[in-house]
């Protein structure tokens, strides 16, 4: 949906004052019965952000963006828009709207009825509100569906419906809940993708709740980890991906193989490490200075290289490089790339991707194969245990 | 995430009202039946004389016993044709004549009490059938047999049909399939029809006063002949027997549902 | 598909006994009324004529449809009284419907909006009155309504009146009894369709906008709108032909259908009459009818 979109303003309204924040949430807590639901979230979010919140069931996403759109008031902190606290305002005195989960389209009323929905309620003309809602339809490509029910619509459409009705009153800020979850594999990449591309083109700011981290990466600015209710890190993707603040945060986005062990001694920028399943690691210190004691060396299954021999030892290199021998446990092939299980010779077991680059690969490994996994200490990350 | 009520003062206020008009009513009927004096406006102290008074009535005992035996063989014998006429329109796809079958199943839900009455006495006559305990017994069960099928063809509706077809690919027949995991997991459903069957033939005034004969009158019929000449205390203290039969029939049955509802999760994997 | 048609054939048997006793008890039974309602009032025992003899042959009954004569049905056309009694009737059955509607809405939804837990509670606390007897119920009202009755010592007590309401034999008597009857019919299908509603497509017309009461009308209540022609079918059907209520709390100077009815058949023992103003009865209640028929057909069987 790029070229033949029509030209919109759209955007007029979604540029707050420079420098401030569109969205300010302070110290926002909520409390059910004795579950604490959300446990003191502060964020800020600038204009034109795209920003997910990503987390496990239950971890608070989204009862943290119901009280955005206003359906539970927090019962402690402020949620500024603009500068204005809204935490009691009530949903339709927001200029903020939602797009639910499972869409929540009006049964009883067309897809152009459904649209026109919110333009009504803000009292437009009638001609207003008929340009207006052309202009959706012709931005989520439903020409032609204006008259159908919601039940006579495929999934996909139903979710562009949503999208549309959400978007006609130009609210400045959108809140997604969950809004792919309901689409097939192939059409939710897709849409991801469209998503995107009106998020930018609009210049709104869009904030998405969402439980699928690869959704979360590939679309946002930005992503909220959060965890019983509350943020356990706020970094964009990539940060989070290769510097996870903490041990859950590494394990929960993406896999990784962990070791738990005890600092040995300093040797410039280098930690040495004494683990339990994987021997002795070096390791690059972190950025934040650790004292000694227990931690967690981490390692993404992809930045671990396997050979028959071990790397070509190149002077110089060879001391710092970490090497772990093992045979191969378990092969699991997945297209793109194939994950091995290394049984090491220490007793733990480390993953290793390795993209299957070539289609007839002689080199593959068989089970029960000798190897060597290594790994650079730049590849590695400290935790804290 | 867990669900929100959004109750509202309004939700409040309007249910507690609602259920406080549906039951002061009967509440203040029970209290009344208790009050020793004759005068049902004054208050004359906790007394049970109005019982006595009851069960001094030899008319009155007669026609209870008479609306008991009723209401117990009609709601048997509908709960029997109701329930397979719930399995025939749930289970059996279309035969001919299921629309009549259907029609004629639902329209007595709502037909008023006189036509129903009226149309049945006017058969018994022709029929020259001798009027009392088994043409009011056939007219309630007409009724009633109804309620049952909707009651049970409901539930039948809302079950899983994959466990049937679980049992059969298990090794049952259609019929044995029906028997071993349908039956025990629609028996709250025939047990709720059976009680409703046996609360609307002890309540039915109008039908048996057009089905009964003359020596025959159900409870019904006689505390109606005796409201019409004004307010008794005994009739207070006759409807407190009525409605604490009624109680106990519901506790009892709902207690037999619990039961057979957790025997049917024992039978359900059978 | 193929595998659920295995069960059909058992359970058309299962069909056999039922069908052939709604046949027997609830269709053959409507041709005698027709028969009778088009017959000749008889001092004789059964009280009409001509009367059938199916022992007399295909001659005997041609002359006994010869005999038979819409007299009856001219006699309710002209004469007031049964005119009178049909308008009251229905008049009577729209102005309770609407007062159940408005009363039975609120509670409806103050259920469905209750947590699920408690939902069940409230179910049941509305159904059980339904158990207790229609006529006890009716009696609880004699008892609360008459002249020296709670109602009005209540009233005395509070200085709101000077001298006891009559409230017995007046319609306001009758609204309450039947509003108080029927109250759970009304309820039942109501919550059905408030409780199957989603909350969120409420939350989304407030998201869009609409303040409260607009999110009421325009999206809760013409989603409920199945629930609510259910209610209305449910009372209005029998509260037409009701009998028992007006004849105890309303005043016996205008009589409904179902007044007449009973009148004529017990008191005046004219049946060819009575037959004939249930016909009529049935005839005003025909699309009411119909219509409950295919909503409850389309609610049971459509299932999942």
């Amino acid at each position: 949906m790029t070229d033949e979109l029509p030209k919109t303003d759209l955007a007029a309204d979604a540029h707050p004052a420079a420098g401030q924040p569109l969205l300010r949430i302070e110290g926002v807590a909520k409390t059910f019965g004795t579950f604490r639901a959300v446990d003191g979230v502060s964020l800020d979010i600038k204009a034109g952000e795209f920003f997910a919140l990503l987390g496990p069931s239950g971890c608070g996403k989204t009862t943290l963006l119901r009280m955005l759109a206003g359906f539970e008031a927090p019962d402690e902190g402020r949620i500024l828009l603009d500068g204005k606290d809204i935490a009691q305002a009530l949903p339709h005195e927001r200029p903020i709207n939602m797009m639910f989960q499972n869409y929540a389209l009006f049964p009883h009323l067309s897809v152009r009825d459904n649209i026109a929905f919110g333009l009504k309620r803000a009292g437009l003309a009638r001609t207003e509100i008929a340009t207006r809602v052309a202009e959706m339809v012709a931005l989520v490509k439903l020409e032609g569906l204006e008259k159908r029910k919601p039940d006579q619509l495929s999934g996909g459409q139903r979710q562009r419906v949503a999208l549309a009705r959400a978007l006609a009153r130009r609210p400045k800020l959108l809140l997604l809940d969950e809004p792919l979850a309901a689409l097939d594999k192939k059409l939710r990449e897709n849409t991801q993708g469209e998503l995107m591309e009106l998020q930018r083109r609009l210049g709104m700011t869009f904030i998405i709740v969402t439980h699928d981290q690869e959704e979360a990466m590939t679309m946002a600015d930005r992503i909220g980890v959060m965890k019983s209710g509350k943020l356990a890190q706020v970094a964009p993707p990539r940060e989070l991906y290769e510097a996870p603040r903490s041990r859950w945060i590494a394990e929960f986005v993406g896999d990784i193989n962990l070791f738990d062990g005890e600092s040995k001694l300093r040797d410039g920028h280098r930690l040495v490490i004494g683990t339990r399943d994987a021997g002795t690691l070096v390791v690059a210190e972190p950025r934040e200075p650790v004292g000694a004691g227990r931690f967690a060396v981490a390692i993404r299954p992809e930045k671990i290289k396997l050979s028959r021999r071990g790397p070509v030892s190149e002077a110089g290199h060879e001391t710092t490089l970490n090497r772990l021998d093992g045979v191969i446990a378990d092969i699991c092939y997945l297209g793109g790339s194939t994950t091995y299980k290394v049984k090491l010779e220490t007793g733990g077991m480390v993953q290793a991707s390795v993209a299957n680059s070539a289609r007839l690969d002689v080199d593959a490994y068989s089970l029960n194969q000798h190897v060597v996994a290594w790994f650079t200490p730049d590849d590695c990350v400290v935790l804290p245990s | 995430m867990r669900k929100l009520s959004r109750l509202s003062r309004f939700n409040i206020a309007s249910l507690a009202l609602g259920l406080a008009f549906l039951y002061l009513p009967i509440l203040i009927l029970v209290i009344y039946s208790f009050n020793a004096s004759r005068l049902v406006t004054v208050w004359g102290g906790w007394s049970l004389r109005w019982y006595h008074e009851f069960f001094g009535d030899r008319a009155m005992i007669e026609a209870a016993w008479m609306s008991f035996r009723v209401a117990v063989s009609s709601a048997s014998i509908a709960t029997l044709l109701g329930t397979l006429a719930a399995v025939a329109l749930s289970r059996g796809e279309g035969f001919r004549g299921r629309t009549l079958f259907s029609g004629m199943l639902y329209a007595p839900l709502v037909m008023p009490e006189v036509i129903t009455g009226l149309s049945l006495l006017l058969l018994f006559v022709a029929l020259n059938a001798e009027r009392g305990f088994w043409t009011v017994t056939i007219a309630h069960t007409t009724l009633t047999m109804c309620f049952v099928a909707v009651v049970v063809q409901s539930r039948l509706g809302s079950l899983d049909r994959s466990l049937e077809e679980a049992a059969m690919d298990l090794g049952c027949n259609p019929v044995r399939a029906f028997v071993a995991v349908t039956l025990p997991l629609i028996a709250p459903a025939i047990v709720a029809g059976w009680m409703l069957a046996f609360t609307l033939s002890l309540d039915d005034l109008v039908i048996a006063s057009f089905t009964t004969g003359p020596g025959s009158a159900t409870l019904p019929i006689r505390i109606y002949s005796e409201v019409r000449l004004g307010v008794k205390p005994e009739i207070n203290a006759i409807c407190t027997l009525v409605i604490g039969l009624i109680a106990g029939v519901i506790v009892i049955a709902s207690l037999a549902s619990k039961l057979s509802s957790s025997q049917a999760e024992s039978a359900a994997p059978l | 598909m193929s595998s659920r048609r295995i069960f059909a054939r058992p359970a058309r048997f299962a069909a056999i006994a039922p069908y052939l006793w709604m046949v027997l008890f609830f269709l053959v039974p409507f041709g005698f009324v027709l028969k009778i309602g088009l017959s000749q009032t008889a001092i004789a025992q059964p009280p009409y004529e001509p009367v059938f003899d199916l022992t007399a042959g295909w001659e005997a009954l041609k002359t006994a449809f010869a005999a038979l004569s819409i007299d009856n049905f001219k006699l309710l056309a002209s004469d007031d009284i049964y005119v009178f009694a049909y308008v009251r009737s229905l008049t009577v059955a729209l102005t309770a419907t609407a007062l159940l509607l408005v009363i039975g809405y609120p509670i409806a939804y103050g259920m469905a909006r209750l947590p699920k837990r408690w939902q069940a509670v409230a179910m049941v606390l509305v159904i059980v009155p339904f158990w207790t007897s229609f006529l006890i119920r009716i009696y609880a009202w004699i008892n609360i309504l008459q002249h020296d009755g709670l109602l009005n010592q209540i009233l005395l007590a509070l200085h709101l009146v000077s001298q006891p309401v009559v409230w017995l034999s007046t319609d306001t008597a009758m609204y309450i009894g039947i509003v108080y009857s029927y109250l759970p019919f009304m309820i039942l299908p109501l919550y059905a369709t408030l409780a199957k509603m989603e909350p969120v497509l409420e939350e989304a017309a407030s998201d869009l906008g609409a303040p409260p009461l607009q999110v009421f009308w325009l999206v809760t209540f013409p989603l409920s709108l199945p629930g609510v022609g259910a209610g209305v079918l449910l009372c209005f059907i029998p509260i037409v032909g009701e009998f028992v209520i007006p004849d105890l709390l309303a005043g016996s100077n205008s009589l409904m259908i179902g007044q007449t009815l009973w009148l004529e058949f017990f008191t005046n023992k004219d049946w060819p009459v009575a037959s004939a103003a249930a016909i009529v009865l049935l005839v005003v209640l025909l699309v009411p009818l119909l219509l409950y028929e295919r909503l409850q057909k389309r609610q049971l069987e459509q299932g999942r």
